[in-house]
């Protein structure tokens, strides 16, 4: 390996020795297409016709109104095929399996939505393909693990540890220490050993470059804020990029679970609760305790319950340029109502925590002010989740209606 | 020094045998009971494996341990006790197994600090390689530790150098791509990986990975230094009891 990817003190590469030869062929893979122009244009056109690339930045006119402060924008990721900014990275990633000539993907998820974006980009290209999930998750989101399935792809339940999505990205790398040769890991966020912190967020950062482009068409000036929730961080990075180097403040919102005092979050960078450390094959703020033991992690938003974070959000924030904030479980179900009514837009209930930062921020600024929210996937996906949130008293009948007739 | 101890052991034993338990497994007391009946049915070196909550190299059986380990509260600390006991009761070397979080939690230097202090001879840290091992490398050597590296069937010669550069005491080869637990087969395939491990370093090699009884030792012996038994008695204990390890290790030589 060339570098190792440190973003001051954090990343690096902390792989077992038989991934080594795998890790530099990635990184040479990678590299070469960043270096070929032709690599650029190519992933361009294949999410421009295959997905909803560019897609439309809305101007949420009545929440504008409803909190009378800057002018609310909303970056519609959810519009993605596939339903989040997770097929970004994914058909980059399928692009460069194709390069490096491998025949099999393998990934871990969360809620559920990398897996399906992975699922659908081997059906795509003619990979076969495998999902590590979760057994947590696997409930949560039964509607993805069913489309999985429907894809081609086989769907394993991971019943070890915390049952969630770290647990899930330990099967993947167990997995890819043992088929390395013939398999391409799509790691699904901005996490893990170098370079897939790099890769991933340099396949996002198409959201930042079209949403600054648009907002400068659309009102011909830029956001004073951007906010993205934060789970492993790729759709954070991703909008961000195309601000970095604006006098633009930068919020990432990470699941604030039950409440920070309670324990039962997943807000690193915005709790005192997490410490540095090295798993998963990097260093950045883990919630572990002070042996180094991974804590459980809570959130009710699946694909935002992780005990670490990118490390180039690590960095980020000890260089002071992005602010981290935490939503409660309470407060992303009343926000994700409020957008519904309002606006007719279902974020998923990951996105729906940047939406609640920026609800309590937005009445404070001017009517001349903009701010940006990224929403990184639809919520319509999150259906039982949702409706088990809003207690749904109809939808509780039909499902045990339906629960009557399988019976039958 | 464990390269010598190695070596002089190796004078009057054809093939040398390092087992690995999971500290706390089942319980600290049991752990304790393995070491002894290892250690008295002949083993020569044990690799003692702190537990830690995401064990990216290992396979079911061993992740299970290092699951049930913690889930009935062990603690660096008490892992660090443990090595003082059995390294001053028994006279064969020990070696920490972990992953590099609990080095790192802890303070790599303390913590070799701490090894030397308990009289642990050396480490093996799978997701460590030497490019992010400096810390760990100064530290060890500092106190006189053993640093053990890994080759692997997808090591390039080259790298190998590399590796065996920075390792004291012996390499540890592991017999093919996976994770720990999983089927072996000792056949021939195995030879020209082990020639190309040989041609790497003058240093004892171990191997480890799938080992799990006599014909497999036999098949070794002749061709590594040690042979490593990891899942195979944890598995054992598992199905039945701490009992049977001391009958199972004086079976296999
Ligand atoms: C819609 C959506 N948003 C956000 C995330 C969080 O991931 P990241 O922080 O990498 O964007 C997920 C993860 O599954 C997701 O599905």
């Amino acid at each position: 390996m060339h570098d190792r990817g440190y973003y001051e003190e954090f990343g690096g590469a902390f792989i077992p020795e038989v991934l080594h030869a795998t890790f530099d062929e990635l990184e040479e893979a990678f590299r070469d297409a960043r270096h070929d122009p032709r690599f650029w244009q190519d992933y361009e056109t294949l999410m421009s016709t295959y997905s909803c690339r560019p897609t439309p930045l809305t101007y949420a006119e009545n929440l504008t109104e409803h909190f009378g402060g800057a002018r609310i924008y909303v970056k519609r990721e959810d519009l993605n095929h596939t339903g989040a900014h997770k097929a970004n990275n994914v058909m980059g990633q399928g692009l460069l399996v194709k390069r490096m000539g491998k025949k099999r993907v393998i990934a871990e998820t969360g809620a559920g939505q990398h897996g399906v974006a992975t699922a659908t980009m081997a059906a795509k290209f003619g990979f076969d393909c495998t999902i590590y999930m979760g057994e947590v998750d696997v409930e949560r989101q039964r509607p993805n693990v069913f489309w999985m399935e429907r894809l081609g792809a086989q769907v394993i339940p991971v019943r070890e540890g915390t049952r969630i999505l770290k647990d899930a990205i330990n099967e993947a790398f167990r997995d890819w220490v043992t088929h390395m040769e013939t398999t391409h890991y799509v790691l699904g966020t901005a996490c893990g050993p170098h370079p897939f912190p790099e890769m991933v967020s340099y396949f996002q950062s198409i959201v930042g470059q079209e949403a600054r482009e648009q907002i400068l068409e659309r009102e011909g000036r830029l956001p004073a804020r951007v906010y993205a929730c934060v789970g492993g961080g790729s759709n954070a990075l991703g909008i961000f990029h195309g601000f970095m180097n604006d006098g633009v403040e930068l919020v990432g919102v990470e699941a604030g679970g039950k409440g920070i005092q309670s324990g039962l979050h997943a807000s690193r960078l915005s709790s005192p609760d997490a410490s540095v450390g090295v798993a998963q094959g990097y260093k950045t703020y883990f919630l572990q305790d002070g042996d180094g033991q991974m804590r459980e992690t809570h959130s009710v938003a699946a694909g935002l319950d992780y005990v670490g974070v990118s490390p180039i959000l690590a960095a980020l924030k000890h260089r002071g340029r992005v602010r981290f904030e935490a939503a409660t479980d309470e407060e992303v179900v009343q926000a994700l109502a409020l957008t519904v009514r309002k606006e007719g837009l279902i974020p998923a209930l990951e996105s729906a925590h940047a939406f609640v930062q920026a609800f309590k921020e937005a009445p404070l600024l001017s009517s001349r002010d903009i701010v940006l929210i990224n929403q990184s996937g639809r919520g319509d996906k999150d259906i039982f989740t949702i409706a088990d949130a809003f207690g749904d008293p109809k939808w509780q009948k039909f499902i045990m209606d339906k629960g009557e007739k399988y019976r039958a | 020094m464990l390269e010598s101890y190695l070596k002089e052991r190796l004078q009057s034993r054809k093939i040398l045998l390092m087992t690995h338990i999971v500290l706390g497994y089942p319980s600290f007391d049991e752990s304790y009971e393995v070491v002894k009946a290892m250690v008295e049915s002949g083993v020569d070196l044990m690799e003692l494996q702190i537990p830690f909550s995401e064990p990216m190299a290992d396979g079911p059986v061993i992740l299970r341990a290092n699951q049930e380990a913690l889930a009935r509260g062990a603690k660096v600390s008490q892992c660090l006790e443990f090595a003082d006991r059995v390294c001053s009761e028994f006279s064969i070397p020990f070696l920490f197994m972990t992953y590099y979080n609990i080095l790192f939690k802890y303070g790599v230097a303390s913590f070799a600090q701490a090894m030397t202090h308990s009289g642990i001879g050396g480490a093996i840290v799978p997701d460590l390689p030497p490019e992010e091992g400096k810390d760990y490398l100064e530290a060890m050597e500092h106190n006189r530790l053993s640093p053990i590296f890994i080759f692997s069937p997808s090591t390039s010669l080259e790298r190998m150098r590399f590796l065996a550069s920075l390792t004291k005491g012996f390499v540890y080869c592991v017999a093919r791509t996976g994770v720990t637990g999983a089927q072996t087969s000792f056949s021939q395939d195995l030879q020209s990986y082990l020639t190309r491990c040989r041609a790497a370093t003058s240093l004892p090699l171990a191997l480890g990975f799938g080992v799990k009884d006599r014909a497999d030792i036999d098949f070794l012996t002749g061709k590594v230094d040690i042979a490593v038994i990891g899942t195979q008695t944890i598995r054992l204990i598992q199905e039945k009891g701490v009992g049977a390890v001391g009958n199972f290790i004086a079976g296999l030589r």
